[in-house]
């Protein structure tokens, strides 16, 4: 019982420094004084400076645009590199491609960003594209590392996934291009939503990648939070948090009390389903 | 929508295997370009010299003609004294030991928070496992610029912790924790928990509970128990979320710059510095290369780590 | 072991005709995954309307021979035949053949209806034509209040139903099916036998099943092909297997077997007169293959087809030479209900079982533990086996 008590300790104390911060955070961000940290009175005129302060705004706009795109795209490539990875078996290059896939997890970021840089101006060099960096690079840049993390997700999708399914729709007469879209695709779909979402919340959060591929005009959200936090705090930040918290927070409930209901409609069929047996 | 699906579908019917190649090389021709050529090149360049043109590299490969004699030959210049640069100069080596070191830490107060969180939500009941785990992962939603700002003001003079210690009497002027060290342990600690939390958790999870009811059956105490059957059987996940943290900590940027102070020295700062302060992008190169070099090892464990859990899972 | 479901008697079996074809014929097939050789130059024919066993442990490849006739393998080397056409190179949507698996892979964001009409579906069957097949093969199974359940709203057996009626809707000339009742509990099981071999009897589709349990392989199929390391041991009729197995190997896998070593003393026409010191006593065996005197042989004995004496002189002594005649005391009694099985131990060491029904009831039973009784059989009784 002792233990049990440190363990729920430990567990209260985890939480509490994930939250702690971010519900400071929000507090904050309806604080009138332009200190941060010194309460002076409810506000909540940070909001309404904020919807009128245009870099950040076009900067939120490239920042979603590059999102989409690049998460579209990894979503695709991803597919493709879960499903050579777990239906293919062996195929020549595949260690090479296995590695490929999982080191970006885990490549400093910094790594990353030098390399595609010297790629693209190297590219340029030879090649005369892409003229010049910008919206493109780091749509491309974005797309490769997090195509990884989508193939890991999909990879493990298909993986749990009993194999006979396909093979059952082949056998009864389904070719293997019909067999992925009419049953492979509906039963990974979860995993290519979380996928998908995954790789615009990476795409949206990265500014170092970003700050070597992006080319003038071209700052993104994050590029424009960095360089502003880097001169100090401002309440400004606190407002745009919160709102990306509160986004955030919405959009995971909301699918978690899909998910609950879904779940404990399952359990009831089944209950049902071996009561009538 | 359906027609265009089902157009598709004859479409790629008729491709058959010849398809399997496709959806092979597609990612892979992606990966080659996007991935590993970079590389090469970042290799190729860090040979070269530092040039005021654009780009501001020597070219490593060039024809030589000589007009009178009417010949040509290649040439290939290979500087390694960016190389040596890195290895002369204290900076570089106490940058390289100091990301080592605070990458270390982080790993290990992520392991000291992480494991009893991971431990004890593998322990709750199964229906409350599934919300318990997404509320470790839900910070990760949020932005990591973010979560680092929310430190800034709890670890500044006259923040939260400040304030608080000088409330309570325990100082008695404003503490100032940012701009150190120990501000990036607590930063990086706070951004890479999740990914220590993740692995810990589906090892812990997938234990079979009649192992312990074994152990104490056979006589063994909790704590002994713990130390001789749960321990050894999450090494895996011990390994996998230690690597997640430590390789990607090793080269990070965005935690030292803004919370450290101007002597946390850590690589991908100096990187950083180097490409953009300095414009010296062969140095640059040579700083990646050289930090690649430190996590080549670590890497390779954690590819082998994921090979075999992509394997188990199968 | 259970009774086979009377199986209507036809003048001369398909497989002893020679003017027959077979419907698959597999020649020489060897498959071989990396070292590992899964299946070793395999031949069998099978012949329409059979219902045919494939039966064998866990590794003997048997699953592996039923998946290169789905098409889901290629052998490594040899030829598979069905229908007389060469099914090299022929994918699994293209082959007359339907497979029902062992996990049923009944697909799970489709309705019971949908997952029967899929196959036909595939094929641009007419609408209203899918509609009537796939609601006759649901009221075959008896599920046709269950069209609109999703395969997690059913039971397990209801969704082993299910997996039988989506792979016969195309009416296959062929079904495979992969341990088809390896997923019901032991009262289902014994009900779901039955309803297979109907079936199988109504369709007239030709069966091949893949099984690792014997009593299910005795029950249903018309033949059983008995494989151990991807070899074919034995191929026969339940009764050829039970009563007059080739080897050691089919002897001991099915059913239960008393083995004696010995060496054959004499050879006279199909009788064979045995030594062995094991039994302590000659074996006569009638019906066997002749076998040179002198040659080591095994006879092997099953447990029901021993009487047990306390009267060393009683009933049914064969013969008054001593041969099929030994003694020795009773071990062990396990008390089955029906049956009881005697564990009986010879001079020589040896143990013997031995099954007994229990005609009378068991609190006035003649027998038990320690008693010293007489062990005898008929010269019909026992198999020689050369190794």
């Amino acid at each position: 019982m002792k233990r049990m008590g440190f363990l729920s300790w430990a567990l209260w104390f985890g939480y509490a420094f994930l939250y702690v911060p971010i519900a400071l955070l929000i507090v904050y961000s309806f604080n009138e004084s332009r200190l941060v940290t010194v309460w002076s009175g409810f506000s909540t005129k940070w909001y309404g400076e904020l919807i009128h302060n245009d870099t950040l705004l076009d900067a939120a706009l490239l920042s979603f645009q590059v999102a989409a795109v690049s998460a579209t795209l990894s979503v695709l490539l991803g597919t493709c590199a879960g499903l050579a990875l777990v239906r293919f078996g062996r195929f020549r290059g595949r260690t090479l491609f296995g590695g490929m896939i999982t080191a970006p997890l885990v490549m400093p970021e910094v790594i990353t960003g030098l390399s595609l840089l010297l790629l693209f101006v190297a590219m340029e060099q030879w090649l005369g594209w892409p003229d010049g960096r910008g919206i493109t690079t780091i749509t491309i840049a974005h797309t490769t590392f997090t195509m990884s993390y989508v193939a890991v997700v999909i990879q493990s999708r298909l993986a749990g996934m009993d194999g006979s399914l396909e093979e059952a729709a082949m056998d009864l007469g389904a070719r293997p291009a019909k067999v992925f879209f009419v049953i492979t695709l509906p039963l990974i779909a979860p995993a290519l939503v979380a996928g998908w979402l995954l790789a615009f919340t990476l795409s949206l959060d990265d500014v170092v990648v970003a700050s070597f591929v992006s080319g003038p005009g071209s700052t993104t959200l994050p590029m424009v939070i960095f360089s502003s936090v880097k001169f100090g705090i401002s309440p400004q930040i606190n407002a745009l948090a919160t709102l990306m918290v509160l986004v955030v927070a919405t959009g995971i409930f909301v699918a978690s009390i899909v998910m609950t209901r879904q779940e404990r409609q399952r359990k009831r069929d089944e209950q049902m389903a071996i009561q009538n047996g | 929508m359906r027609t265009v699906v089902s157009i598709l579908v004859s479409g790629l019917s008729r491709i058959g295997l010849w398809g399997r190649g496709v959806v092979v090389a597609i990612p892979y021709l992606w990966l080659m370009l996007f991935f590993l050529v970079p590389f090469l090149i970042v290799f190729g360049i860090s040979f070269s010299e530092s040039i005021i043109a654009q780009p501001p590299y020597s070219s490593l490969v060039e024809w030589l003609t000589d007009e009178d004699a009417g010949t040509s030959k290649l040439q290939v210049l290979l500087n390694i004294s960016n190389y040596f640069r890195l290895g002369g100069d204290d900076l570089y080596i106490l940058a390289y030991l100091n990301s080592l070191r605070i990458a270390a830490v982080t790993t290990l107060l992520c392991l000291a928070i992480g494991y009893p969180m991971a431990y004890a939500i593998a322990k709750s009941e199964p229906s409350r496992r599934g919300p318990l785990m997404m509320l470790v992962i839900l910070p990760f939603w949020t932005s990591f610029l973010i979560r680092i700002y929310a430190w800034i003001g709890i670890l500044k003079g006259n923040g939260v912790i400040s304030n608080l210690l000088e409330w309570t009497g325990i100082t008695s002027g404003p503490v100032e924790i940012l701009y150190s060290d120990w501000a990036v342990y607590i930063g990086m600690t706070y951004c890479y928990l999740p990914f220590m939390v993740l692995p810990l958790y589906s090892t812990l999870e997938k234990m079979d509970p009649s192992l312990l009811e074994a152990a104490a059956d056979l006589g063994s105490r909790p704590f002994k128990s713990f130390l001789s059957i749960t321990l050894p059987l999450s090494l895996p996940g011990i390994v996998a979320g230690s690597l997640l943290v430590f390789i990607p900590a090793v080269g990070e940027f965005v935690t030292p710059e803004l919370l450290g102070g101007p002597d946390t020295l850590m690589i991908g700062r100096v990187l950083w510095n180097e490409f953009f302060a300095n414009r010296d992008w062969p140095v640059a190169s040579a700083v990646a290369i050289a930090l690649l070099l430190v996590l080549v090892v670590p890497i390779m464990i954690f590819q082998h780590v994921q090979g075999k859990q992509a394997e188990a899972g199968r | 072991m259970a009774g086979q479901p009377i199986r209507k008697p036809t003048r001369l079996e398909p497989w002893q005709d020679a003017g027959q074809t077979p419907y698959v014929r597999i020649e020489k097939v060897t498959k071989t995954f990396g070292d590992f050789v899964a299946v070793d130059e395999v031949s069998l024919s099978i012949y329409r309307n059979e219902f045919f066993a494939l039966l064998g442990g866990s590794g003997s490849g048997k699953t592996t021979l039923l998946r290169m006739l789905a098409g889901f393998e290629q052998p490594t080397e040899g030829k598979i035949f069905i229908d007389g056409v060469d099914m090299a190179g022929i994918p699994p949507y293209e082959r007359p053949v339907n497979m029902m698996f062992q996990s049923y892979a009944l697909f799970p964001h489709m309705t019971v209806e949908q997952n029967v009409a899929f196959g036909l579906k595939q094929d641009g069957v007419a609408k209203a034509e899918i509609r009537d097949r796939v609601a006759e093969m649901l009221g075959m199974v008896q599920l046709s209040a269950f069209g609109k359940r999703r395969p997690h709203q059913l039971s397990g057996g209801q969704r082993q139903r299910v997996a039988l009626a989506r792979s016969l809707v195309k009416r296959p000339k062929l079904l495979l099916l992969d341990e088809p009742l390896g997923a019901l509990d032991k009262k289902l099981r014994e009900r779901t036998q039955f309803e297979l071999v109907n079936i199988q009897e109504k369709l007239g589709v030709t069966f091949i099943v893949v099984t690792h349990d014997q009593e299910e392989a005795m029950t249903m199929s018309s033949r059983i092909a008995v494989m151990n390391h991807g070899v074919i041991a034995q191929v026969g009729t339940p009764t050829e297997i039970y009563e007059y197995p080739h080897n050691r190997f089919v002897a001991e896998f099915i059913g239960s077997i008393n083995m004696f070593d010995g060496r054959v003393v004499s050879t006279d026409g199909d009788q064979v007169i045995v030594a062995s010191e094991e039994a302590g006593c000659e074996l006569l065996i009638a019906h066997a293959t002749p076998a040179p005197a002198g040659s080591p042989v095994s006879v092997a004995i099953r447990p029901e087809k021993i009487a047990l004496s306390k009267d060393p002189v009683a009933e049914g002594a064969p013969s008054g030479d001593g041969r099929n005649r030994t003694t020795g005391i009773v071990r062990e009694i396990a008390y089955l209900g029906d049956v009881s099985i005697y564990l009986v131990q010879l001079p020589t060491g040896k143990t013997v079982r031995v099954t007994a029904p229990n005609v009378t009831r068991r609190t006035e039973m003649p027998i038990t533990w320690e008693d010293e009784v007489t062990l005898t059989w008929r010269p019909f009784a026992g198999v020689v086996l050369t190794q």
